[in-house]
């Protein structure tokens, strides 16, 4: 043994120490060029990038709170499911007659597989001396065709969300909802008229938006609730058919909740 | 002081080799942003492994509130996000991080393809990179699950039911991950966890640690 110190170890069983020096990088002098110690003067610049790569990023974190929708509710049958943004592009994929019903194996295996296959084999596919792009070409536009095909899929798939809209529909509800009164002599009405869709605890369900935390004042509930809201989801009209006093009773329980929800 | 402390360890275990492999290097001018601006490309995979980090620290705190059990899942990630000091931000960090990982893997990716770097003598380290790629994407999906919200419920199934399509071994597999050929609940809950904080960490982990020894054996490539 001869590296480092010339230690030698009680009863040595490691590889001998014949394959010498071929690990250890090459001396400082045999760069050509202009080349920097990496400790500790690059690895300073590496560090001052990664801080402002950080300020950006919990700047990012901070204008931009996780989402977080409602409880998984697996009798909601109204629930369109969408993956995260960078599985978007085999969604759209499987959208394509080609690709989906007979043929889902393949848009879900085949066409998937040959992409990333080719991805992991590159080096044995793309196995000629030059490495300058315009000496591979075949390589080059592959790669460009997939990356273009991908990045459109994505776009397409995400252009055709209303993410605004899917957001307000999933608020999540505390799990400390406030407790129903139902004593409440509006309760009644909001029983006959609302609950089967807006939910027991005016949660919401799969039909309907919750009633806890919303927007619209008592005169627009009251409206509301004859009239019906137009556009999508919107609401049909004449859901509430009682007596005008009843109506009355019916928006106040319904603000009342919201005033407790609110404390 | 630190030089005898340095010394004594240096005596029994030899680490002044070990000290080089990982430090005592040069950095060549064609990958130095200080010479070359272009050269910022190279940024990329040390970025990659520093949103790693960040996954890893903000995970590991994730874990001390979350519960990974259909009743409390989604309980304990809405305290965690409500309540908590700074939970928003851990969370934040967490979930941002996971779409940031995958960005600049794409980015390092393409830098190392469109050099052509993955070259003979380098074709092993790229296919280590790209088993990175697929861990970090199984790690996305795995992920999606545990806030067990309407999301997270409604794409994991969606993603079972393509498992289930694979040929022959379609319904062994999505019952592997789901705990059960026909429900999607608890035990898909506690499976995922499982696979998304152990299994994929652990293969990422040696990935990882196999991609850095490679580059330090073979030294980055050189300039076009």
């Amino acid at each position: 043994m001869h590296k480092g110190k010339g230690m030698k170890f009680v009863g040595d069983s490691r590889v001998s120490a014949e394959r010498k020096a071929s690990q250890i990088p090459k001396d400082y002098s045999e760069y050509p060029g202009r080349t920097e110690a990496f400790w500790p003067n690059f690895l300073l610049k590496e560090w001052l990038v990664g801080a402002v790569f950080l300020v950006g990023f919990l700047s990012l974190t901070l204008a931009h709170p996780s989402p977080l929708e409602g409880m998984a509710d697996p009798t909601n049958a109204s629930y369109i499911p969408l993956p995260d943004w960078y599985f978007l592009f085999l969604y759209e994929l499987l959208k394509y007659e080609f690709a989906s019903g007979n043929y889902i194996l393949l848009g879900m295996i085949v066409l998937p597989g040959l992409a990333f296959g080719a991805l992991l084999l590159a080096p044995f596919l793309d196995n000629g001396p030059g490495r300058r792009p315009h000496q591979r070409p075949i390589a080059v536009i592959m790669m460009l065709l997939g990356l273009t095909s991908a990045i459109w899929l994505t776009y397409t798939a995400a252009s055709h969300v209303d993410w605004e809209t899917r957001a307000e529909m999933n608020k999540p509800i505390p799990p400390t909802a406030v407790e129903i009164d139902k004593s409440h002599e509006g309760f009644a009405a909001y029983e006959a008229s609302c609950l089967q869709c807006h939910g027991e605890a005016l949660e919401g369900t799969g039909m309907a938006p919750a009633l806890l935390g919303t927007e619209y004042t008592a005169e627009e509930i009251a409206k509301i609730a004859v009239e019906g809201l137009e556009g999508d989801p919107g609401m049909p009209p004449n859901m509430f058919t009682g007596s005008d006093e009843e109506l009355e009773q019916l928006v106040d329980f319904i603000m009342t909740v919201n005033e407790k929800a609110a404390e | 002081m630190l030089q005898k402390i340095y010394d004594w360890i240096d005596e029994r275990i030899d680490i002044t080799p070990i000290w080089r492999d990982i430090a005592d290097h040069e950095v060549p001018e064609h990958v130095n942003p200080a010479h070359h601006f272009s050269a910022f490309v190279y940024c990329f995979g040390g970025l990659t492994f520093f949103v790693v980090v960040i996954q890893i620290l903000s995970g590991m705190f994730l874990t001390m509130y979350y519960v990974p059990d259909i009743e409390n899942a989604w309980k304990s990630v809405y305290y965690l996000q409500t309540e908590v000091a700074h939970g928003q931000i851990v969370r934040g960090m967490h979930h941002w991080g996971a779409s940031v990982v995958i960005v600049m893997l794409l980015l390092h990716t393409l830098r190392v393809f469109f050099q052509g770097a993955y070259k003979k003598p380098r074709e092993l380290n790229w296919m280590v990179g790209v088993l990175i790629f697929f861990v970090m994407l199984g790690l996305g999906f795995t992920g999606y699950l545990l806030p067990w919200d309407n999301k997270a419920y409604f794409a994991t199934q969606v993603g079972l039911e393509m498992a289930e399509q694979v040929p022959v071994i379609g319904g062994e597999l999505k019952a592997l991950l789901a705990g059960d050929e026909e429900i999607v609940g608890a035990q898909t809950l506690t499976r995922f966890f499982a696979i998304h904080v152990f299994f994929l960490p652990g293969a990422l982990f040696a990935l990882m640690a196999i991609h850095f020894v490679l580059i330090r054996r073979q030294g980055i490539s050189g300039p076009l």
